[in-house]
């Protein structure tokens, strides 16, 4: 497997120039003889599927929902960073860049986190243009705030719900050119395969959610922007349709999966109610700049709340990491909770919370202008749980949200298989071992908005292109495995419904390859995976029938993959023996029970090669190194 | 844990063409901690087990903000709880021994689909004329040097919090779509990005509604009642000033 990143020479910041100086362009007039297909429509694929379509070029889009504007980069709420520096706070594209590098556990790679740093200014511009109603202060000007990680201000929001208003924004330049002709819409569409014709990414086959009916598409080149992949855990923030069967798929057919162990769990969710659950819900961790997080001193404490007087409290974030306080990073207060809820703090009628308290903000700032902060955030608490965070404290706890792996990319954001790239948060490539928070919506927008137009048209322009049309054998073949595997789910009828495999593998995850892992457990889930997947394909209950709609049958192939994928996360887990990021080896600790890197052994991505049913995938490295940034511990007190 | 059982009427509709017809069906005792599509995440596994075809319905982040869910519920879209998506829904609005009536969006415009599914692409066919600023990638001022008063920013995204679920079309007796093109409409017509396109947005949008069948409005309100985004009817007030003022005192067509 080929692993060279293609990182342009030259200096940090000089290199993205230079590179797209060199890459070779497509004429104009040229560029209509293209087709490209981009596969989902969240801020990534739409940016992506937009500009392309600006550019001349003859794009499909395919989603799985019934319109594009409803990929789950809708329910980003806290908002999306810019090296503006707006603030005079002492922000730059090289302080973005750093806090990147380091909020990811030094396990990106420097050129493409310094291009992230260097167009994020240029996202907030284009948005700005499109409309996109972002928070403004009294003089006119664009408002910021502090969020996870940062000690500047440059993120920018709209309210609790950035990524909407985000999405809208792409959604709106998408709708434009399927006005104009130059992008068709394929809603209701999922990918059930990649078509690979002598090396190159040459199409797709899609099932019609509504008809039941399979379908090819050819093309130059495909665009991946499927999201994530942490549904593998059943509960997790992501929308119920969320799936990695896109890019396992694409795995499956030669492109190489990175660090697929790395995930990132986030603070601030609404804790477990019960066994019927079907999500978690994230409350913004914009929450933080003003709630203080605390449990009780003394385990057992059962008062409620606010019958507990500040000397019975421990801030403990405030207390372990004074400088940050509240503000550390996801990973780090996602484990200081789970830490005290292990040693009996934990709070609410499970045990497994911690209070996140707005009284001092409240007293300090009034009621009115906490409302006017998180109003929205507070109803949907206040919908989902029954209670006023306003007169009582929230109760939160960590959850599945945000996975940094995913298909390995070069600096063209292409992967393994040569034409086909990969966008958003389905590639592995910007932020580590862990992701700041509002670093989601920037990347997303980077690759579709700027990255992706400049790097496609390099890889088309070198052409060498053979006419592939959807008559060809390599289609013909996928079409008929993919028909065959649904028809197989449908023929188990056995005794047990997709969601009750789906939760007893998510709850397998997320005990031995969750928030904390080691070698025994890991060496367990190893063991256990194949049993469940073997049980799934003889046991499982598909009802209803192919050809119309069928959600059971939809879960179920994601289910299926997910049962394969699930086996690749834990062996890289058990692969990185160092705690890195969110990724946190019992074995590999500080004194103070903090992540201890092995710089040594493992600063490099790890990347997996399918080898076939049956067969263990193959380890391949892609060393990272580090020009620029000392590797340094990652220390926040 | 407090627990309610309820009697669902739920509508069953195997394919657009098919005749659809209310089934009932017995819950057992719920948490009034679920959510309402929990809820039917819980009956559809009873009935999978029990070899009957689960209810289709939409459905995606679970959170009240990517539009896919709704399903009118006695009689009221997204149910009982005002400014609530039907998954923001939860059981403790109901009580013990309850019947809940529950059907799907319904309009000329919204073609069914399956049981409480629907097609709503009509909303994609009205922002295609025009819900955006005409603004190619690349290029785009720094975005301080156009300020935007506060207030402005604010109404805009007051409008723009629309998530086009189509509650306020299923809800007015004209199935009419005015709400959320009047949504659209002000929020780019309050924004000064708005303004170059600002005539031919309004005459291009409201001339695709009418051809897609949707219905006009007749200040019932009904649609704002509905609105789990609380997008009030002052933003049809502005999408008629705005239609006028582009039909009367612009040159566009």
């Amino acid at each position: 497997m080929n692993l060279d990143a293609r990182i342009p020479a030259g200096p940090l910041s000089e290199k993205w120039d230079r590179h797209r100086f060199d890459l070779k362009l497509v004429n104009p007039a040229n560029r209509r003889k293209f087709e490209i297909i981009v596969v989902g429509a969240g801020l990534a694929g739409a940016s992506a599927a937009a500009t392309l379509g600006e550019l001349g070029y003859n794009v499909k889009c395919f989603c799985i929902q019934d319109s594009p504007r409803r990929g789950h980069s809708i329910a980003a709420q806290g908002g999306i960073n810019a090296a503006k520096n707006y603030q005079n706070d002492g922000d730059s594209v090289y302080r973005l860049f750093f806090d990147t590098i380091k909020g990811g556990d030094f396990r990106a790679r420097e050129a493409n986190v310094y291009r992230l740093a260097q167009l994020s200014t240029a996202i907030i511009d284009q948005c700005v243009a499109q409309g996109v109603p972002f928070a403004r202060e009294y003089g006119g000007l664009l408002a910021n705030r502090s969020f996870g990680g940062a000690q500047v201000s440059r993120t920018f929001y709209a309210r609790g719900q950035t990524g909407q208003q985000l999405l809208l924004g792409a959604y709106g330049a998408l709708m434009r050119q399927v006005h104009l002709g130059k992008v068709t819409m394929f809603p209701r569409k999922e990918m059930m395969d990649l078509v690979v014709v002598d090396g190159r990414a040459r199409g797709i086959v899609v099932r019609d959610m509504v008809t039941g009916r399979f379908d090819s598409h050819s093309a130059h080149a495909v665009v991946l922007a499927t999201g994530g992949y942490g549904n593998v855990y059943f509960l997790s923030t992501n929308a119920m349709a969320s799936n990695v069967s896109a890019t396992w798929r694409a795995c499956k057919r030669g492109a190489g999966f990175g660090n697929p162990g790395f995930v990132q769990i986030h603070p601030t969710c609404i804790p477990v109610h019960g066994d019927y659950q079907s999500k978690l819900t994230l409350m913004s961790e914009s929450l933080r700049n003003d709630g203080r997080v605390w449990v009780p001193l003394h385990p057992g404490d059962k008062r409620a709340p606010t019958q507990i007087p500040d000397a019975d409290r421990d801030y403990f974030l405030e207390r372990k990491y004074p400088a940050f306080g509240n503000l550390v990073p996801r990973d780090v207060a996602s484990r200081n909770a789970k830490e005290q809820c292990d040693a009996g703090k934990g709070v609410g009628e499970t045990g497994l919370a911690v209070y996140l308290d707005f009284a001092d903000a409240i007293k300090r700032d009034g009621t009115g202008t906490i409302r006017k902060k998180y109003g929205n955030l507070f109803d949907m608490y206040e919908k989902i749980t029954g209670e006023n965070p306003m007169t009582t404290p929230m109760m939160i706890f960590p959850a599945v949200h945000y996975t940094m792996g995913g298909l390995w990319v070069d600096y063209n954001l292409m992967s393994t298989i040569p034409g086909l790239f990969v966008l958003g948060e389905a590639n592995f490539s910007d932020h580590g071992a862990n992701r700041l928070g509002a670093s989601a919506l920037m990347q997303g927008l980077a690759d579709g908005y700027f990255i992706i137009p400049n790097t496609i048209g390099g890889y088309l322009a070198q052409g060498g292109f053979s006419a592939v049309a959807t008559d060809h054998a390599e289609f013909k073949g996928c079409l008929e495995s993919a028909t065959e595997r649904i028809r197989q789910l449908l023929r188990i009828r056995g005794k047990r419904t997709v969601d009750d495999f789906h939760r007893e593998l998510g709850l397998l995850m997320w005990d031995k390859c969750g928030m904390s892992r080691n070698e025994k457990g890991l060496r367990e889930a190893l063991q256990k995976i194949p049993e469940i997947r073997a049980e799934f394909w003889e046991n499982v209950m598909v009802p209803g029938e192919e050809a119309n709609i069928n959600q059971s049958l939809e879960r179920a192939s994601r289910v299926a993959d997910y049962l394969e994928f699930a086996e690749l996360m834990v062996m890289d887990a058990l692969e990185r023996r160092e705690s890195c990021g969110g990724h946190f080896r019992e074995e590999s600790q500080t004194g103070n029970n903090e992540a201890l890197r092995d710089d040594a052994n493992y600063a490099h991505v790890a990347v997996w090669e399918y080898a076939g049913p049956g067969k263990p995938p193959m380890l391949h490295k892609e060393p990272l190194i580090f020009e620029e940034c000392e590797l340094c511990e990652r220390c926040y007190t | 844990m407090k627990t309610i059982s309820l009697n669902l009427r739920i509508w069953r509709q195997k394919g657009p063409g098919a005749t659809g017809e209310f089934r009932n069906y017995e819950t057992g005792p719920l948490s009034t901690d679920m959510s309402f599509l929990e809820m039917l995440d819980v009956l559809n596994e009873h009935l999978t087990l029990e070899g009957e075809e689960p209810v289709a319905f939409d459905h995606d982040c679970r959170e009240g903000i990517c539009g896919m869910c709704g399903a009118v519920v006695n009689g009221r879209p997204h149910g009982p709880q005002s400014r609530t998506t039907l998954c923001q829904l939860h059981l403790r609005q109901f009580h013990n021994g309850d019947t809940i009536v529950i059907e799907p969006f319904r309009a000329e415009a919204f073609k069914p689909l399956r049981d409480l599914m629907v097609d709503r692409s009509a909303f994609d066919g009205i922002i295609q004329n025009g819900g955006y600023v005409s603004v190619n990638t690349g290029g785009a001022p720094d975005a301080n040097a156009l300020p935007i008063p506060q207030r402005a920013a604010e109404q805009a995204l007051d409008a723009s919090e629309c998530i086009g679920c189509g509650a306020c079309v299923a809800a007015c007796p004209n199935a009419s779509a005015m709400l959320f093109v009047g949504a659209k409409v002000s929020h780019l017509a309050l924004l000064p990005q708005g303004q170059p396109e600002r005539n031919r947005r309004v005459i291009n949008m409201v001339r695709k509604m009418d051809e897609l069948g949707f219905g006009n409005c007749r200040n019932e309100r009904e649609c704002e009642r509905v609105c789990p985004k609380g997008v009030t009817i002052r933003n049809i007030a502005r999408l008629n000033r705005e239609f006028l003022r582009a039909a009367f005192l612009s040159e566009e067509e």
